[in-house]
C-alpha cells in the first residue's frame, strides 16, 4: 500500500525581550541556577502577573508577517498540572482565544515550486522552569530562571506532507522570527523549539490517522530525522497489523528513535479557565497599524526583490533571504562591488558557504567580509585575476590577510595580459615539445588542452586564460 | 439529587493532589454531593443568550514597560525552605 | 482610657501630644496580652516591631512630618503579607513562612506612619464563615465567648470589638469583613472589585478577593479607607481611577436619597427579630429624609450557587502553588515526587480548604466546565444586572447583612451547605463586584445585628456618608463588649 504522511508543527519561539512577561526578572540566557526567578515567577503566595507590553507586540508583528487575523480581543487562561517545574501549578497561556489566527506561511521547497502552508494561530504563554536530573543524592534540582520567559507558539495547520516539507517549513518561520527581531532562534538552547504532530494514512484517504506527538527536538537534522523515523515506525505498526495510539514520543538522538512518554500522558485534564488576574487582552487598530508600519522587509519580499533586482533565479533568491545575515551580507558585497550579482552570487553560495559550513561557522562570524569578498570579486572583475588564482586570494583572506589587494600584490599573483609575455611563454612551451607539436599538426586536436596547460603552468596560474587560447591558436598552426 | 461516587472523589483527589484516606471517602461523598446538589439549582435558569462575567470589572490589561526591575534575590527566596542545593530546589526524582 | 476613643480621636490626642504612639501602642499591647489568648484573634503579635514603629511615628511627629494616622495602632489580617514576619493564612501550609516582602496594603499602612500589632486569625486561606477553620484554633466573639465571630476576617473582628487594637484590615470574597462586622458590632466595608490592590493579599478566589476595613465607626473606616484605596500597577486587575478623600463627604446631607430595599433580602430564612432591627434602621433613614423604595433583586438565590462554583473552581487553581518545593509546609521523607505532592498537601491543608479545592478541581475537570464553571459565569452576570437595573432607581441598597446574629462554635461544623446559606445577603455583592458596608444596627438578645447597604462600583464615599449619617442619630455602634 502506497502511504501518505501528514504533518503538523508546533513551534515555542522564545520571545527576544529583556524581562519575563508577567514579571520583571531577566531573561538572559545562562545565568546562575534561581538568579533570575523572582517572588512572581517562583509562585509566592500574594503575587499577581502584569503583562510584558512588548510581548504583545512580538505577537502581532508575527501575526501581520504570517497574513494572519490580530485579535482584537484575546484572553489569558489557566492551564492546570501539576509538575516540579511548573511552580503556580498552572501555566498562564491563551487557548480558546489567541491574539493570532488564521494565517499562512510560503515555502520555497527544493525543487522551487511554492507551497502555502496554513498557520492555525499564534499564541501567548509563559515558559516552565527547568528540572535537572544530575544526582542529587537521588533527587532532581529546579532551576526557576526559565519559569515565566516569554514563548509564541505558533501551531501549523497538518498541511506538510513529508519530512523535507516539515524542515523547509520550519526554517522559513525560523528565519522569519529572526528578521522580526522578535526570537534569537537558537535552537541549542532551546529559543526555538519543536513539537511534530505525526501521522500517516493510505493515499488517497480524507481521513487523517491517528498521530503521535514528537516533543521538543532541538535541531532542523532531528526534526527531519525524527518524523522519518516516526514515519517509518507508524506505517510497520499498521502494517503488521498494530494501531498507532495517540501519545506523546520523545525522539532519541543516540538511538536516532522515537519512544513513547507514558509518564507525561497520565490523566491530562488540564481544567482551562480564564485567568482571573488578568484581563482581557484588547489590542487597537492603531496598534496593530502603526506595528504594521514599523515592519522590517520580510523574506518573502526581500526574495522577490533579489529576484527582480538581481535577477536571481528563485530558488538562489531563496537560499540567499534563508537568513536576515546571509541577505545582509550579500548585499553588502554588491554594494562594494561592480561583478555582477550572478558572479557575487556564486561566491557567496559557493565557495563561502563551503568554506562555512567545513569550519562550522555561520555568516555572521564569517573570517572573510563582506568587503573583503567585494575586494576578490573586484579583482576578477577586472580580470587581473582569474578564477582559479581567486581561491588562492579567498584562502589567504580566510586565513587572516588584510584585503585581496595586497595579497595579490604581495604575492605578485596579477594575471599576465601583455601579448608579448605570453607570447614568449608559447613559444617556450613549443619549443620544449618538439614532438607533441608534430602530432598536433597532423591532426592531434586532443593536445590543444595539453599546451594551454602548459603555458598556465609555467606563468604559474597568471596567464588570461583567453588571451592563451587566442595566441597558441595562432601560434600552433 | 446528585451523587458523586466513591471513584469520581478519588479522581479528582488525585487530579487536585489530595489524598483521601478510606475513613474520609464517604464523608467527601455526602459533602461534596450536597454542594452539588445546592450548585445545581442554577440549571434552572435559562442563561443560553447570557454572556459569561469573567471578571466585575469591564476593564481591559494593563501592560508594563519591559524592564527588567528584579534583582537576584536567590539568597532570600532559598532562606523559604530547606531543600536547595547548589541554587537549585530540590524534589524527589523526577522519572521521565 | 485610651482604647475606648476612636481612631479619629486618638489620632487628634496624637496631634495634640496628648500622649505619644509609643504610650498608645504599649497600652494596646498589653490589652492583647491580657486578653488576646483567650479570644485567639492574633496568630502572631509583633510586639518588638509596633514598639520600634510607634517610637519611630513619634520621631517623625516631633520633625513636623507626621500624616493623619501616623502612630495610630491597628491589626493585619494574616492574609497580607508582611516582609519579615510570619504570614501563615490561618493554614498550617505556611505556617513556617516568613514573607519576603510587603503586600501593597502594608507598603500603604507603613508609608502612612500606621503601626501594626500583629496578625489577625482568620478562616484558612480565608475559606469560612466563622472562623472555626483556623489552624489556629478558633476565634471567640467578644460579644458571647461560646459563639463565634464571623469569619472569615474573625479575628480582626474580634480584636477590634474587644479593643484589642483600634481598627484592623480584613479580605471580603463572599462576606468576610460584612459578616463578621455584623456579629461583632462593627463597621465594616468591602470596597469595590479593584480599589484596593491585591497584590501580596494572598488569593483564594481572585475574581472575588477585596481588601477591606473593620472600624468602630464609618468616620474611622473612611480614614483608613484614604491609605489603603487606590491604583497599583502591580495589580492587572487594580482600577486606575482617582481616590476621592473619603472623610470629606462624611456630613453630606440624606434628603432626597433613594434608598432601595429588596425584597428578596426579607424572605424566608431571615430572622423576624433581625428583619425588625433593619426595619427600624429604614425608619431612622426615612427621618433623616431619605426615600425608600420596595426592589427587586430576582436571582438573589442564585447568588449562592453560583458562589460555590466560582470561588471553588478559583481556589482549587490559586492553592496549587502550595506544593511543598519552594516554601511552606513539606511533608516528611517523601518517597516520590507524586508522595511529596499527596501528603504535603492533604497534611497541609484543612479540610474545609480540601473540600472546597475538590469541588473547584470538579468543576472545571472536562465535561463540566460548560455546566458549572460557564453557567456558573452566566448567572454571575445576571445577578450583576440585577444591581445595575436596581442602581436606576436607587442611589444605596439597604438590608440585612446576615439571616440571623452569631451562632455557636461548632454549631454549623459539620454541615457545609448551611454554613455557606448563611451568606446569602453579602455573597452577591462580591459575584457583582460592588462596594458594600455593614453597621451596627441593634441587639437581638444581646447579640449585635448588622445592616448592609450596597452601592454602585466606587461608591464608598456615599456608603460611608450614608452609614456616618445615621451613626450620628444611633448610638449601637457606640456599644462594647463586657469584660474587655
Amino acid at each position: 500500500m502506497e502511504w501518505e504522511t501528514v504533518i503538523g508543527l508546533e513551534v515555542h519561539a522564545q520571545l527576544a525581550t529583556n524581562s519575563k512577561i508577567f514579571s520583571g526578572a531577566a531573561t538572559a540566557f545562562g545565568a546562575e541556577p534561581n538568579t533570575q526567578a523572582c517572588a512572581i515567577d517562583l509562585g509566592l503566595p500574594g503575587v499577581l502577573p502584569v503583562l510584558n507590553r512588548d510581548t504583545v507586540a512580538m505577537a502581532i508583528k508575527l501575526g501581520l508577517s504570517v497574513n494572519a487575523e490580530i485579535a482584537e480581543r484575546s484572553v489569558f487562561a489557566r492551564k492546570n498540572y501539576f509538575y516540579p517545574d511548573l511552580p503556580k501549578g498552572y501555566q498562564i497561556s491563551q487557548y480558546e482565544l489567541p491574539i493570532v489566527k488564521s494565517g499562512y506561511l510560503d515555502v520555497i521547497l527544493d525543487d522551487g515550486s511554492i507551497k502555502r502552508i496554513g498557520i492555525t494561530r499564534a499564541h501567548l504563554e509563559e515558559d516552565a522552569g527547568k528540572s535537572l536530573h544530575e544526582d542529587f543524592s537521588n533527587m532532581t534540582g529546579v532551576d526557576f530562571n526559565r519559569a515565566g520567559t516569554p514563548l509564541l507558539e505558533i501551531v501549523s495547520e497538518p498541511d506538510m506532507r513529508s519530512a523535507k516539507e516539515a524542515i523547509a517549513y520550519l526554517k522559513t518561520l525560523h528565519a522569519l522570527v529572526r528578521y522580526l527581531g522578535i526570537c534569537d532562534g537558537n535552537m541549542q538552547e532551546g529559543s526555538f523549539r519543536c513539537d511534530a504532530n505525526v501521522s500517516v494514512r493510505p493515499k488517497g484517504q480524507a481521513k487523517f490517522g491517528t498521530r503521535a506527538e514528537i516533543k521538543n527536538v532541538n535541531s532542523f537534522r532531528f526534526v527531519e530525522k525524527a518524523i522519518e523515523y516516526e514515519v517509518k515506525r507508524q506505517i510497520a505498526l499498521i502494517e503488521s497489523g498494530g494501531t498507532v495510539l495517540q501519545e506523546t514520543r520523545l525522539y532519541d538522538a543516540d538511538k536516532d528513535e522515537t519512544r513513547s512518554m507514558r509518564s507525561k500522558e497520565e490523566a491530562n485534564d488540564y481544567r482551562y479557565f480564564p485567568d482571573p488576574d488578568l484581563l482581557p487582552l484588547m489590542v487597537t487598530a492603531e496598534w496593530v497599524e502603526k506595528i504594521r508600519s514599523e515592519l522590517p522587509e520580510l523574506p518573502a519580499q526581500k526574495r522577490e526583490r533579489f529576484q527582480r533586482e538581481y535577477e536571481l533565479s528563485a530558488y538562489d533568491a531563496a537560499v540567499l533571504v534563508s537568513s536576515k545575515e546571509l541577505a545582509m551580507y550579500f548585499e553588502e558585497v554588491l554594494k562594494h562591488t561592480q561583478a555582477p550579482a550572478k558572479l557575487v552570487t556564486n561566491w557567496v553560495m559557493g565557495d563561502l558557504a563551503a568554506a562555512l559550513n567545513k569550519a562550522n561557522l555561520d555568516i555572521a562570524t564569517s573570517p572573510v567580509s563582506a568587503e573583503q569578498l567585494a575586494g576578490l570579486l573586484n579583482r576578477m572583475h577586472d580580470n587581473t585575476i582569474s578564477g582559479k588564482i581567486a581561491k588562492e586570494v579567498f584562502e589567504a583572506l580566510w586565513h587572516g590577510a588584510k584585503d585581496a589587494d595586497s595579497v595579490i600584490n604581495e604575492r605578485g599573483l596579477q594575471q599576465v595580459t601583455d601579448t608579448s609575455a605570453i607570447e614568449k611563454i608559447i613559444d617556450d612551451v613549443i619549443h620544449a615539445n618538439p614532438a607533441q607539436l608534430a602530432d598536433y599538426r597532423s591532426g592531434k586536436d586532443r593536445l590543444f588542452g595539453y599546451f594551454v596547460g602548459q603555458v598556465m603552468k609555467l606563468s604559474q596560474g597568471k596567464a588570461n586564460p583567453e588571451q592563451v587560447n587566442n595566441l597558441l591558436k595562432e601560434k600552433l598552426k | 439529587m446528585s451523587r458523586i461516587s466513591e471513584e469520581t472523589v478519588n479522581k479528582i483527589a488525585h487530579l487536585a493532589r489530595l489524598s483521601i484516606n478510606e475513613q474520609e471517602l464517604p464523608e467527601y461523598v455526602t459533602n461534596l454531593s450536597n454542594i452539588l446538589t445546592l450548585v445545581e439549582e442554577m440549571s434552572q435558569f435559562d442563561t443560553k443568550q447570557i454572556q459569561a462575567m469573567a471578571h466585575p470589572l469591564a476593564m481591559s490589561q494593563r501592560l508594563r514597560e519591559d524592564k527588567v526591575t528584579e534583582p537576584n534575590q536567590r539568597e532570600e527566596m532559598q532562606k523559604l525552605t530547606k531543600f536547595t542545593e547548589a541554587g537549585l530546589y530540590l524534589v524527589p526524582q523526577v522519572i521521565e | 482610657m485610651m482604647h475606648t476613643k476612636t481612631v479619629a480621636e486618638m489620632a487628634n490626642d496624637l496631634a495634640a501630644k496628648k500622649y505619644s504612639s509609643v504610650e498608645l501602642t504599649t497600652h494596646f499591647l498589653n490589652r492583647i496580652e491580657h486578653y488576646g489568648e483567650n479570644l485567639n484573634s492574633f496568630i502572631t503579635v509583633t510586639k518588638e516591631q509596633a514598639l520600634a514603629a510607634a517610637k519611630h511615628a513619634d520621631v517623625q511627629r516631633q520633625a513636623g512630618k507626621a500624616g493623619p494616622l501616623t502612630g495610630i495602632p491597628m491589626a493585619q489580617k494574616d492574609i497580607f503579607c508582611t516582609k519579615g514576619v510570619k504570614t501563615s493564612c490561618g493554614s498550617k501550609m505556611l505556617d513556617n513562612f516568613i514573607s519576603p516582602y510587603d503586600a501593597t496594603l502594608i507598603e500603604r499602612c507603613n508609608q502612612a506612619g500606621l503601626v501594626m500589632l500583629g496578625k489577625a486569625n482568620m478562616d484558612e486561606f480565608a475559606m469560612g464563615s466563622s472562623n472555626e477553620n483556623s489552624y489556629y484554633g478558633p476565634v471567640k466573639n467578644p460579644w458571647d465567648l461560646t459563639r463565634v465571630p464571623g469569619g472569615s476576617s474573625g479575628g480582626s473582628a474580634a480584636a477590634v470589638a474587644a479593643r484589642l487594637a483600634p481598627i484592623a484590615t480584613g479580605t471580603d470574597t463572599g462576606g468576610s469583613i460584612r459578616q463578621p462586622a455584623a456579629l461583632c458590632n462593627l463597621t465594616g466595608i468591602k470596597p469595590t472589585y479593584g480599589r484596593v490592590s491585591r497584590y501580596g493579599m494572598i488569593a483564594f478566589a481572585s475574581s472575588l478577593d477585596q481588601g477591606g476595613i473593620f472600624g468602630v465607626n464609618a468616620e474611622d473606616a473612611a480614614l483608613l479607607l484614604n491609605v489603603i484605596a487606590g491604583f497599583d500597577e502591580k495589580d492587572s486587575t487594580s482600577a486606575d481611577m482617582p481616590v476621592p478623600d473619603y472623610r470629606k463627604t462624611l456630613n453630606d446631607s440624606l434628603t432626597g436619597l433613594r434608598i432601595g430595599v429588596p425584597k428578596e433580602y426579607f424572605a424566608e430564612g431571615l430572622n423576624s427579630q433581625v428583619a425588625d432591627c433593619i426595619h427600624e434602621a429604614i425608619k431612622t433613614y426615612e427621618k433623616l429624609g431619605a426615600v425608600i423604595k420596595e426592589i427587586s433583586l430576582p436571582h438573589t438565590n442564585m447568588s449562592i450557587p453560583a458562589y460555590y462554583v466560582i470561588a471553588p473552581a478559583e481556589c482549587s487553581s490559586n492553592l496549587s502553588r502550595y506544593d511543598g518545593v519552594r516554601y511552606g509546609y513539606r511533608c516528611e521523607k517523601p518517597k516520590d515526587l507524586i508522595d511529596l505532592y499527596k501528603r504535603t498537601r492533604s497534611e497541609g491543608f484543612g479540610k474545609e480548604v480540601k473540600r472546597r479545592i475538590m469541588i473547584g478541581t470538579y468543576a472545571l475537570s472536562a465535561g463540566y466546565y460548560d455546566a458549572y464553571y460557564l453557567k456558573a459565569q452566566q448567572i454571575r452576570q445576571l445577578i450583576r444586572q440585577d444591581f445595575v437595573e436596581a442602581f436606576k432607581e436607587v442611589d444605596v441598597i439597604l438590608g440585612p447583612t446576615t439571616p440571623d446574629t452569631a451562632f455557636k462554635i461548632g454549631e454549623k461544623a459539620d454541615d457545609p451547605v448551611s454554613m455557606y446559606l448563611s451568606d446569602i445577603y453579602t455573597i452577591s455583592v462580591n459575584l457583582a463586584g460592588l462596594p458594600g458596608i455593614s453597621a451596627p444596627a441593634g441587639f437581638v438578645n444581646n447579640l449585635p445585628v448588622g445592616m448592609q447597604l450596597i452601592g454602585h462600583d466606587f461608591s464608598e464615599a456615599k456608603l460611608l456618608n450614608v452609614v456616618h449619617q445615621y451613626q450620628q442619630h444611633t448610638d449601637w455602634h457606640k456599644r462594647m463588649p463586657e469584660g474587655f
